[in-house]
């Protein structure tokens, strides 16, 4: 009686423990059986609609037992987020500096959407077609260029009558990406604005008004006659500003859309770019090659630890539930872009987020992509 | 060996609670002191009186002087401004208006102080700005171009406007104040003038506002540390330049206010010097509004002391 007992628990309990290896096994590699987990990002406002409008359709739709929190607080603070580990990815509008990298090693750097800057404009008697090049852009900004039918512009607009009045410069106030881009841009293409300005997230203008963020500067320049700013492709298309066409390497004026940002990426990553662990600084996708390019176009990047262990409260359903996600957005995430008048990564950009995702490891284990 | 009735442990519940404001203040004062330190070593004296802000990497350089500047200029508009205004409305509400008018007017005046300054900088940005530049600044600056502080292209985001917009959210502050302060005159001082024949403009110059003369400068004082520590409105009119550009040397120009610089570079920051000096800034503007506090509390006890003896 007594044995028969002791063999019924043995018997029991080694069913137990098989099955719930099993359904271990089973849960772990399917992914929709994942455990429910919250993730939490910060950084970038640029790509905060995208991201939004992914996160909630990933979270509502695919995996509901998902909750992502974004907090647009900047590039900057994204960065110190993760380096200080307490975010579990960020998202930055400008690749990690030579110091960031040591503060974060093996952070990957995933490109996720792109981001073109474009110089709207305000002229009553131009309704649109204005033609600018960067050496033009950046003397206005220098304040070397100060009247609109200044020579230099008429040569890039012939037949246009340009009114004889003063420029008004708007440029962002804050520190942010789309400045980042822009500044870079015309460090690019003058060496006399390189000097004098610079290129960074936040820089010392020469003259002109500063507005707060993008919509600010929309409402400056579409409110002021005569005035110039340069904002965020996404938000010059969602208000349908009036947008200057920029001269190209190739040497054509390239109107800013879609199709010409998704054109010079196409272009800048032919060339190869590096692994999702190497230094992006030196990438760029300004003033790319092909004809139909737009000049000023930039990646926008998620940053994630390539282990994430080092990340306070991470466990391995949560890390599985953070690759998947970004191999969400990789993919079919990107079918929510132009609806929102981002660019969709090519395809050999995706191939580099693919190699990037898939090496990400929690405790030196790879983990499933979906 | 005090006894731990609830009378005693109310008492010290309380002093708790009155403690905290002390100990908040203090640990502000502490946190942009030692976050200071970094750019007050590096750069010393020039960070007050240097005017180049260049937060880029390896070309760092940080001088607070147009921001210091263009927050006295503009706070000395809204209290050029604003203060005439406010002893207007005191004026006549405590001297003039009819008990009827007087209690709803009254109120109306504290509502203002009600209005979200964000709601103030909408309507500055959308509304404000363009009856600045068409109807004030277009004419001085067509007539009067020759005079320094009226030189450059009017824009409607500059010093001016932003000035103007702070001496309409100081009104409410001044207002109310100086109305307490014409009220606590005693009718004896009134009483006695009327009777060796003054008019009543006599009376209020001459007897009222001269007595309560303290009180009211501590009202625009009030009204000034209002005006030194606005942010949101001031950053959505100013025009927010940045560097020598920032120094106010027209009114028609672009600037940038120490709460307008914070506001727009601090969350974004990216290397610790620069938010080191952002958090130097931040030091100058606590220890001006801390002056600025300090002088008017002086002048308004003063005034409350007369009130209490008014039989003198």
């Amino acid at each position: 009686m007594r044995n028969t007992t002791k063999i019924a628990i043995g018997i029991a309990a080694i069913a137990i423990i098989v099955g719930a290896i099993a359904s271990y096994i089973y849960l772990s590699q399917s992914g929709q059986q994942l455990g429910p987990a919250t993730l939490n990002g910060a950084g970038a406002t640029f790509p905060q609609p995208f991201l939004n409008a992914t996160i909630t359709k990933y979270t509502r739709d695919i995996r509901t037992n998902l909750q992502i929190n974004y907090q647009a607080v900047g590039s900057g603070q994204g960065i110190s987020s993760l380096t200080t580990k307490v975010v579990d990815f960020a998202a930055s509008d400008a690749p990690l500096s030579a110091s960031q990298r040591q503060n974060a090693p093996n952070a990957l750097h995933i490109p996720e959407t792109i981001g073109a800057v474009t110089l709207a404009y305000k002229i009553p008697s131009i309704p649109s077609g204005l033609n600018l090049t960067g050496e033009v852009i950046a003397k206005i900004y220098l304040g070397n260029i100060t009247n609109w039918n200044d020579a230099e512009i008429q040569n890039l607009n012939a037949g246009m009558i340009l009114p004889d009045h003063a420029i008004y410069t708007v440029h962002r106030s804050d520190s942010s990406g789309t400045t980042r881009i822009f500044t870079t841009y015309l460090s690019s293409v003058s060496s006399s604005w390189a000097s004098h300005v610079g290129s960074g997230t936040s820089v010392q203008w020469i003259g002109g008004v500063g507005a707060n963020g993008n919509a600010a500067v929309a409402s400056t320049v579409s409110q002021t006659p005569y005035a110039i700013g340069y904002v965020e492709l996404a938000y010059a298309l969602q208000t349908a500003m009036t947008v200057a066409s920029v001269k190209n390497p190739a040497g054509n004026y390239i109107v800013p859309s879609l199709a010409s940002t998704t054109t010079a990426v196409q272009s800048g990553a032919s060339g190869g770019l590096p692994a999702g662990d190497q230094d992006w600084g030196s990438v760029s996708l300004l003033n790319t090659p092909a004809a139909q390019a737009y000049p000023i176009v930039s990646f926008t990047y998620l940053l994630v630890y390539r282990e994430l262990n080092v990340t306070s409260g991470m466990d391995k359903t949560k890390a599985t539930q953070l690759v998947q996600f970004l191999w969400y957005v990789v993919h079919d995430g990107q079918q929510l872009a132009p609806a929102l008048e981002y660019a969709t990564l090519p395809s050999n950009v995706v191939q580099i987020d693919e190699t990037s995702i898939e090496s990400i490891t929690y405790n030196g284990e790879h983990l499933p992509t979906s | 060996m005090i006894k731990l009735t609830a009378d005693n442990a109310f008492k010290i519940l309380t002093a708790i609670i009155a403690a905290s404001a002390a100990i908040i203040l203090t640990i502000n004062a502490y946190t942009l002191t030692g976050g200071s330190m970094p750019v007050l070593q590096r750069f010393g004296a020039y960070f007050f009186t240097g005017t180049t802000w260049n937060p880029i990497e390896g070309r760092e350089m940080f001088g607070a002087l147009p921001y210091v500047l263009g927050t006295l200029v503009t706070s000395a508009i809204a209290l050029l401004i604003g203060v005439p205004l406010s002893l207007g409305i005191a004026i006549f509400l405590a001297e003039m208006a009819p008990k009827t008018l007087k209690v709803p007017i009254s109120y109306l005046v504290e509502l203002l102080a009600a209005v979200p300054s964000v709601i103030y900088g909408l309507w500055g940005l959308f509304v404000l700005r363009f009856w600045m530049q068409n109807y004030i600044e277009t004419p001085l600056s067509t007539y009067l171009s020759w005079i320094p502080i009226f030189s450059g292209t009017p824009f409607g985001l500059d010093i001016l406007t932003g000035g103007v917009i702070l001496a309409i959210m100081i009104i409410p502050t001044v207002a109310s104040v100086s109305r307490e302060v014409i009220d606590a005159v005693p009718d004896s001082i009134r009483e006695g003038a009327y009777s060796i024949g003054a008019t009543k403009w006599e009376v209020i110059t001459h007897w009222v506002l001269s007595y309560g003369r303290s009180g009211i400068f501590g009202a625009a004082i009030l009204g000034l540390g209002r005006a030194v520590g606005e942010t949101m409105a001031v950053t959505m009119v100013i025009g927010n330049a940045i560097g020598p550009s920032a120094m106010p040397t027209s009114l028609f120009k672009p600037g940038q206010t120490m709460s307008s610089l914070i506001a727009n570079g601090f969350l974004e920051s990216t290397t610790p010097i620069e938010k080191s000096a952002y958090i130097g800034v931040g030091l100058i503007l606590l220890l001006l509004s801390l002056l600025i506090n300090i002088a008017a509390h002086l002048m308004v006890t003063r005034v409350l002391k007369i009130k209490g003896g008014a039989v003198e």
